[in-house]
C-alpha cells in the first residue's frame, strides 16, 4: 500500500554553468539561465510504501513523517536561493531532477528499517513540470 | 533513472463520429460527442521523458529541445484547431481521446531520436480531455 504526504517550499536557484557560453546555457535550461536566478513554488510529494499495522491501521506515523520532510527539506530549503544557501548546489546546478534526487538523498536514511520504505519523490516545480524519482535501482 | 513530466496546454475541438455506424448506433454509442457540429476542450497533454540524470548538466531531458519538438509536431497542428477537418490523421479515424493520443505518441516518436540520439526515451503520453477524463498511454504497451 502507498502513502503520500505533500508539502510546499518556496526558494529561488539559477540552473547556469560557469564553464559554458551564455547560448549554450540558455539551450540547455532556457529562461531558467538568467543570472540573476528566479523563484518557484515547489511541490513536495513523498510517496512511503508498506503494509498497515495492524494494531494501528497505519502505514507509518504521519506525524513523523511531516517532521522528517520538515526538518530535512523545508527547514533548510524554504525561502532560501538554493545555489548560494544550500549545499550540494553550491557545486551543483539545482535543476528540478538534481533538487528531486537530493530531496530522495536526504529522506531516505530516515526510513533505514522503518516498517514502511521511501518508494517515490516527487518535486513540481510548477504545475507544468514535475520530476519523479524513486533512487538508483529505478 | 529519473522521470520528467512536462505539462502543455492546447484547445481544440472534435466531433466523434464513425462512417462504420448508422446515425442511431453513433449517437448511442458517443451520445453528446456525437452533436454534429462538434465541440471543444482545453486539452493537458502530459509528457513523461525518462533516463540517466547526467552528471555535467543536472538534466534527464532538455525541454528547451523537448519544448520545440512537441510545439512542432504537435501544438502547432492543432491547437485551436477542429481535429476531424484540420488535422490529416482524424480524416479517417475518430478522434476519441484514446486516437488522439496514439497519434501524438507516433508523431513524437517519428523525431524522437533526431532530436534525442542515445536518449532519454519517450515513456509516457498521457492526455486530459477535461478534469473527469484522463487518458494514458506507455512506451512498451502493445497496441
Amino acid at each position: 500500500m502507498l502513502i503520500t504526504r505533500r508539502a510546499e517550499f518556496s526558494a529561488s536557484h539559477v540552473c547556469c554553468q560557469p564553464s559554458l557560453s551564455p547560448e549554450q546555457n540558455r539551450e540547455l535550461y532556457g529562461l531558467a539561465a538568467n543570472p540573476s536566478g528566479h523563484g518557484h513554488n515547489y511541490v513536495l510529494e513523498v510517496t512511503l510504501e508498506g503494509e498497515p499495522d495492524p494494531r494501528t491501521g497505519m502505514i507509518f506515523d504521519l506525524i513523523k513523517l511531516k517532521e522528517i520532510i520538515q526538518q530535512n527539506v523545508i527547514e533548510p530549503m524554504d525561502h532560501r536561493f538554493l545555489n548560494y544557501e544550500v549545499p550540494p548546489f553550491d557545486k551543483l546546478t539545482p535543476t528540478a531532477e538534481n533538487v528531486a534526487a537530493e530531496i530522495w538523498r536526504r529522506l531516505r536514511p530516515h526510513f533505514d528499517g522503518s516498517e514502511a520504505r521511501l518508494h517515490n519523490v516527487r518535486l513540481f516545480e510548477t504545475e507544468d513540470l514535475y520530476v519523479d524519482y524513486a533512487g538508483d535501482h529505478q | 533513472m529519473t522521470r520528467v513530466t512536462r505539462r502543455y496546454h492546447f484547445a481544440a475541438s472534435h466531433r466523434l463520429n464513425s462512417a462504420q455506424f448508422t446515425e442511431e448506433e453513433n449517437r448511442a454509442l458517443y451520445g453528446k460527442c456525437n452533436n454534429p457540429y462538434g465541440h471543444g476542450h482545453d486539452y493537458t497533454l502530459d509528457v513523461t521523458v525518462a533516463g540517466p540524470l547526467d552528471p555535467n548538466t543536472g538534466l534527464v531531458v532538455k525541454l528547451p529541445a523537448l519544448d520545440r519538438l512537441v510545439g512542432e509536431q504537435v501544438l502547432r497542428d492543432v491547437d485551436h484547431r477542429y481535429f476531424n477537418a484540420d488535422v490529416p490523421e482524424f480524416k479517417t479515424l475518430v478522434p476519441t481521446s484514446e486516437n488522439i493520443i496514439r497519434v501524438i505518441e507516433d508523431r513524437l516518436k517519428a523525431r524522437w531520436n533526431s532530436v534525442f540520439p542515445g536518449g532519454p526515451r519517450l515513456e509516457k503520453v498521457g492526455l486530459q480531455e477535461t478534469r473527469k477524463n484522463r487518458f494514458e498511454s506507455t512506451e512498451d504497451q502493445a497496441r
